[in-house]
């Protein structure tokens, strides 16, 4: 099939750029025309947010690079330059830096909402990879972008993370060379950083929420009741229970943004720093290779894996614990990429599934919030043995859901969304 | 039940706020301070004190004078006169005079400069560090500090605050975590405890600003976002109302 130019029609000046460009097809595939089931609840906000945030954090970042120095003896003082001397430069900074956990946090929701409701079910489990993929560039650009400032933990956190890579047998130690430029994290370490940080991932992460989008639109979003509304189509051809994206989606999340934007603003102008949790206090204290941080914690986005790296304490095959633990950091993550293959349930959505699924979610969920506290502890002992215990069940939720999901006694899925 | 529930909220409080309880040594400020950038005077009176007892050793780089003139509604000329040294300009940073070897050699390290400690440490860390020197003769200096055991720095405001002796606990690393330090006067400086209280409460006070200045705007500002962003949500409700009337 051949692409027909201006399918819709259109005439004069929009016509003249609809005959040489798809404006208008654009506008109404995606937007005007694409029909969105009508119940969509709290749960979906966090899509058009994590947009938002996507858009604040390319901004301000474009104007925090205009006077950052990637270097590591003027990073740490052209930060405190920007919060200072730069006009605006601390709201600026403030909103990059509270932008990034809010990031994280409406993309963990975003996630949850795909568990709730079988978001990532055929035949939208490209959807999920594409998600997939953008929360593990996140996570890199996140790290990135945590060195930059050169403060003390940035410096003992990337120390801690690259020599993650180290751990692995054989090539580890030439490894971590070759990421930090140098024998040991340095000037050569932030100006690469840097660049990563700016093009490289931003560049892919804005590719990925394209092709995120596209694959959404090509086979229609999920709903909560996880039914099929493109089964039930009007004479017109358009679902029943379909209503476009614009006006009735624009104006819903509109006020969803709204919402959003006045907790991040709470933040930004009152707790900046979130008690420790965003701006971490070492990280008002320049990098210093020769003082140790009494206790490295990552920031809290991190802390989840990083409770599961650390709940690794013997070794085993001959290699090293930490490798272990590494895998199990690096698993938690590729684990998610097979989800859509692992639900072997006869329907999407929570609503309709038994108790199996609600039990093994809620522990699941448990278990994530627990890691993710330990992760800001120092360990030992008890604590240990928490983080290994949860670890199981994380890991536990995805490798026997093929056996729970599919002995879940289900109940039967509406014709039509409900309310 | 009730007695769950406290114990409940105390815990999810201290994992709400690990900096406190984990500030630098490990105990926990026994004295807190709550800063407050409305005050100008207690500004005013912060800076002189830190440029007449700090900045000989400790620099403040990232502060410059004429934003201290700015921020804290003192004449620029006054500053220059009274705060700067004679060839300093108003765009200067606050920079000690004391060379960093010299520092070094005297005082077994260099003074380290101190724009962003109030953020590093902690209001209560930073206000309690004022008040915790103790006599200890086993110090070359002559003197501990609760905050920072082992420090370098001799009690600079000892004669102002005089000196004092630790009575209780008997070690220091117990203190904070039972009632709080217990010291006893044994040679009184210049100051009464009040006035010492209200010395140190000032000079943390406006090295909390000199940590962070856009403190001074901030708030006022976020007021005004955020009434505007109420606004702008509740117009957006109405609107997503209207729109949605016709969707069954």
């Amino acid at each position: 099939m051949a692409i027909t130019p201006n399918p819709h029609k259109t005439t004069g000046f929009l016509g003249w750029i609809d005959d040489r460009f798809p404006l208008t097809k654009l506008w109404k595939d995606h937007v005007a025309e694409y029909y969105a089931p009508k119940n969509f609840n709290f749960w979906y906000y966090f899509g058009s947010l994590a947009l938002l945030v996507l858009v604040n954090q390319l901004l301000t970042g474009i104007w925090l690079a205009m006077f950052f120095k990637a270097d590591a003896n003027l990073a740490f003082d052209s930060v405190e330059y920007i919060m200072r001397d730069v006009e605006w430069g601390w709201l600026i900074r403030y909103m990059h830096s509270t932008g990034a956990s809010a990031f994280f946090l409406v993309v963990f929701l975003h996630m949850y909402r795909g568990l709730l409701y079988g978001s990532h079910r055929k035949p939208r489990e490209l959807i999920w990879i594409f998600g997939c993929l953008i929360f593990f560039c996140l996570m890199a650009e996140a790290f990135l972008g945590y060195v930059l400032p050169w403060g003390q933990m940035s410096y003992w956190g990337a120390q801690v993370i690259i020599s993650l890579f180290g751990a692995i047998p054989l090539v580890g130690e030439d490894l971590v060379i070759w990421i930090q430029g140098d024998y040991f994290i340095a000037d050569a370490t932030i100006n690469r950083f840097a660049a990563l940080h700016f093009v490289a991932l931003p560049f892919l992460l804005v590719g990925l929420v394209i092709a995120h989008l596209m694959a959404l639109h090509e086979v229609g979003s999920n709903n909560p009741d996880g039914i099929d509304i493109k089964k039930n189509k009007g004479a017109d051809g358009i679902p029943k229970d379909g209503i476009p994206f614009h006006p009735y989606y624009t104006v819903k999340d509109l006020y969803g943004t709204g919402v959003f934007l006045i907790l991040c603003a709470f933040v930004v102008f009152f707790i900046p720093d979130f008690f420790g949790y965003f701006l971490e206090r070492p990280n008002f204290e320049p990098a210093n290779p020769l003082a140790t941080p009494e206790h490295i914690a990552p920031v809290w986005y991190f802390t989840p894996q990083y409770a599961m790296l650390r709940a690794v304490t013997v070794n085993f095959l001959w290699i090293d614990a930490k490798f272990w633990g590494v895998v199990l950091l690096a698993g938690s993550v590729v684990i998610l990429f097979f989800l859509p293959w692992l639900d072997k349930s006869t329907v999407r959505s929570i609503r309709y599934r038994g108790p199996y699924y609600k039990i093994a979610l809620t522990l699941f969920t448990i278990s994530f919030v627990v890691l993710g506290y330990l992760g800001t502890q120092p360990p030992g002992g008890l604590k240990t043995l928490i983080a290994q215990i949860c670890t199981f069940l994380y890991f536990a939720f995805f490798i026997l859901m093929p056996w729970y999901t599919r002995i879940d006694p289900v109940k039967q899925e509406p014709e039509r969304v409900t309310e | 039940m009730r007695f769950r529930m406290k114990t409940f909220i105390r815990i999810a409080l201290l994992t709400l706020t690990p900096g406190v309880a984990l500030a630098a040594g490990g105990i926990a400020a026994p004295f807190s301070f709550k800063s407050d950038m409305g005050n100008e005077a207690s500004l005013q009176r912060g800076a002189a004190a830190y440029v007449n007892y700090c900045a000989g050793c400790h620099s403040m780089k990232h502060l410059r004078y004429n934003r201290i003139a700015q921020d804290l509604g003192i004449p620029e000329s006054l500053v220059m006169k009274h705060l700067a040294p004679a060839n300093a300009k108003a765009g200067d940073p606050i920079l000690t005079t004391l060379p960093a070897e010299q520092a070094a050699v005297w005082y077994g390290r260099t003074p380290p400069d101190l724009t962003l400690v109030a953020r590093a440490r902690g209001t209560d860390w930073l206000y309690s560090y004022l008040l915790t020197f103790y006599v200890d003769e086993t110090k070359p200096s002559g003197v501990n500090n609760l905050m920072l055991p082992g420090l370098s720095m001799p009690h600079v405001l000892g004669g102002l605050q005089g000196y004092q002796k630790l009575v209780e606990p008997k070690d220091g690393e117990q203190a904070g975590h039972g009632k709080g330090p217990k010291f006893e006067l044994v040679q009184p400086g210049s100051m009464s405890e009040k006035e010492y209280k209200d010395f140190a409460g000032d000079l943390t006070n406006f090295m909390v600003y000199a940590a962070e200045p856009a403190r001074m705007v901030r708030y006022g500002l976020g007021v005004k976002v955020i009434l505007f962003l109420l606004l702008f949500t509740g117009l957006a409700y109405l609107l997503k109302k209207e729109y949605w009337k016709d969707v069954h």
